[in-house]
């Protein structure tokens, strides 16, 4: 496949990994690569990249898989709309296994609830014009990649007249979710490789501050294996030589001022909410996005009165301390005992792109489990001003 | 859901409300193409374009010498390392000639090597 294959060239990766070690050794330090991006995650998975970084290189894997982030409560609060006689709920597969307080939404659905996987919010409008006697409820979930989707197809009920059609805005942002995450576990992190696809719609701009606050370099990256590996090389070509810069990888798809275009009807139909809650990681303010008041008869949550509880995480559940980058997922106690893709406790294990299936699925835990470094940089990075020892290990 | 796959415009469906069939992988796919053409003579125009496609919707054009441009990248750096390490192969033989004469040489300063700890 063009823009795939080539890509993939696994003397272009050789050469890639000859580099980040070289680069790796000349820091010499333990040094900790957060990927931002569920997507990347995956791709890092897939491609054994994580088994190949040097031993002083640990790739931790942050929280940019809007399914793995879902709250208890919300998704509770799906349950509820899906109940709702006369409802379709529609979502995408992704996030039919995410465990509520009491049940899932396949749960719900096993039930007898009408819920169908879309591959598109177009379908689930295409649903609501082809039966006008249901209430149509799409499940609006993602960062900025999948948002401006959302508004253009609330955009285009609108322009049809469609009134049996709604939104359950789950859509979050990228920023404040970086800016939370470096407030509180910025410290361990010494760069990032920044999420792709979440880029080519806001552009680079936004991630100055990481740079400038935070003095850590991002390199926004694509999702083939050379793509990942470009990046890291990237990022630690800049540690190695101290700077910290927001830079792209990604030129063939990210452009540095964004998709105009879409970021327009992002901003047309979606505001802040003023905060929002995610699984394990608390309440970040501005972080989430609710239909604006114009879109508002488009509101699921206007339209159906919802729970809104804030639900505590099941008391076996890491995942906050995963996602944050803290701690490994085999290093949860349930990891792949009580927690399975099957029998998921957290979130994390529900997706392809979250980190706890990602480990279970494709493994090679003895290969990481055995690097010394894996266990050693859960450990923050030496520096002179330290002095906590980390509870973790 | 967050995967994006790049896909081929083979056909413009209706350049009014922008859509286009979007080949991807052999599959052809009605896409929207709102995000990626700002109006119907744009959507014409875009037919045997690449985009990158994400729950049906394309998200950014592809830019295929961009595309060129990062693997001549890759390619050069690639070139450069093996130079490198031609030379550091000849510094090796070189150091190697040297110190069989000579018994045990002082370790090359600098070169900290990987060894695993910390
Ligand atoms: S193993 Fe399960 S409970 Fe533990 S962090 Fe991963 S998803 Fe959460």
């Amino acid at each position: 496949m063009k823009f795939v294959d080539e890509f993939r060239d696994p003397k272009l990766g050789k050469q890639l990994l000859q580099g980040i070690a070289r680069l790796a050794a000349e820091i010499d330090r333990p040094l900790k690569l957060m990927e931002v991006c569920g997507g990347h995650t995956h791709a890092i998975f897939r491609f054994g990249l994580e088994a190949l970084m040097p031993d002083n290189v640990d790739l931790v894997h942050g929280p940019g898989c809007p399914v793995c982030v879902l709250p208890v409560g919300r998704v509770d609060d799906a349950v509820a709309i899906a109940e709702h006689p006369n409802v379709v709920f529609a979502t995408y597969g992704d996030a039919m296994r995410v465990p509520g307080s009491k049940k899932s939404l396949l749960g719900a659905k096993a039930e007898g609830c009408d819920i169908r996987t879309v591959y598109s919010p177009v379908d689930a409008l295409a649903i609501a014009q082809a039966e006008p006697d249901k209430e149509v409820v799409f499940f609006g979930l993602g960062f900025e990649t999948t948002t401006p989707s959302t508004a253009l197809t609330v955009k285009q009920a609108a322009a049809l007249g469609v009134t049996n059609f709604s939104v359950f805005s789950n859509h979050i942002t990228i920023v404040p979710t970086l800016k939370a995450l470096l407030d509180s576990a910025g410290e361990n992190i010494d760069g990032f490789v920044g999420p792709g696809h979440v880029s080519m719609v806001i552009g680079l701009q936004p991630y100055e501050f990481v740079t400038r606050d935070y003095r850590k370099p991002i390199v926004v990256s694509g999702f083939e294996p050379l793509d990942v590996l470009q990046a890291i090389h990237m990022v630690l070509t800049q540690i190695a030589a101290g700077e910290a810069k927001v830079e792209n990888q990604y030129t063939r798809v990210v452009r540095e001022g964004g998709n105009p275009m879409a970021l327009q009807a992002l901003l047309e139909v979606f505001e802040l909410r003023s905060y929002f809650e995610w699984r394990g990681l608390g309440t970040i303010n501005h972080s989430g996005l609710q239909l604006r008041e114009p879109y508002a008869a488009f509101d699921a949550e206007k339209r159906f009165a919802v729970p809104q509880l804030s639900v505590a995480d099941p008391k076996a559940c890491q995942c906050g301390e995963v996602l944050k980058g803290a701690l490994k997922p085999w290093e949860c106690k349930v990891f792949g005992t009580a927690c399975t893709p099957e029998t998921p406790i957290g979130s994390c294990m529900v997706s392809s792109e979250g980190a706890c299936a990602a480990y279970y699925n494709y493994g090679r835990l003895s290969v990481l489990k055995s690097k010394p470094e894996a266990k050693a940089a859960t450990r923050p990075a030496p520096r002179p001003s330290d002095e906590q020892p980390e509870a973790a290990e | 859901m967050c995967l994006g796959v790049p896909g081929r415009i083979v056909e413009i469906a209706d350049a009014e409300k922008k859509l286009g069939l979007v080949e991807i992988a052999g599959v052809r796919r009605l896409t929207n193409l709102a995000c990626v053409a700002a109006d119907a003579d744009a959507v014409r125009a875009s037919l045997g374009g690449w985009v990158l496609v994400h729950v049906g919707f394309a998200m950014s054009r592809i830019d295929e010498e961009e595309a060129q441009r990062t693997l001549g990248l890759l390619q050069e750096m690639g070139e450069v390392m093996e130079l490198q390490e031609q030379l550091a192969a000849g510094d090796e033989a070189r150091r190697g000639a040297g110190v069989a004469g000579g018994g045990l040489a002082a370790p090359p300063p600098m070169m900290g090597m990987p060894d695993g700890g910390e």
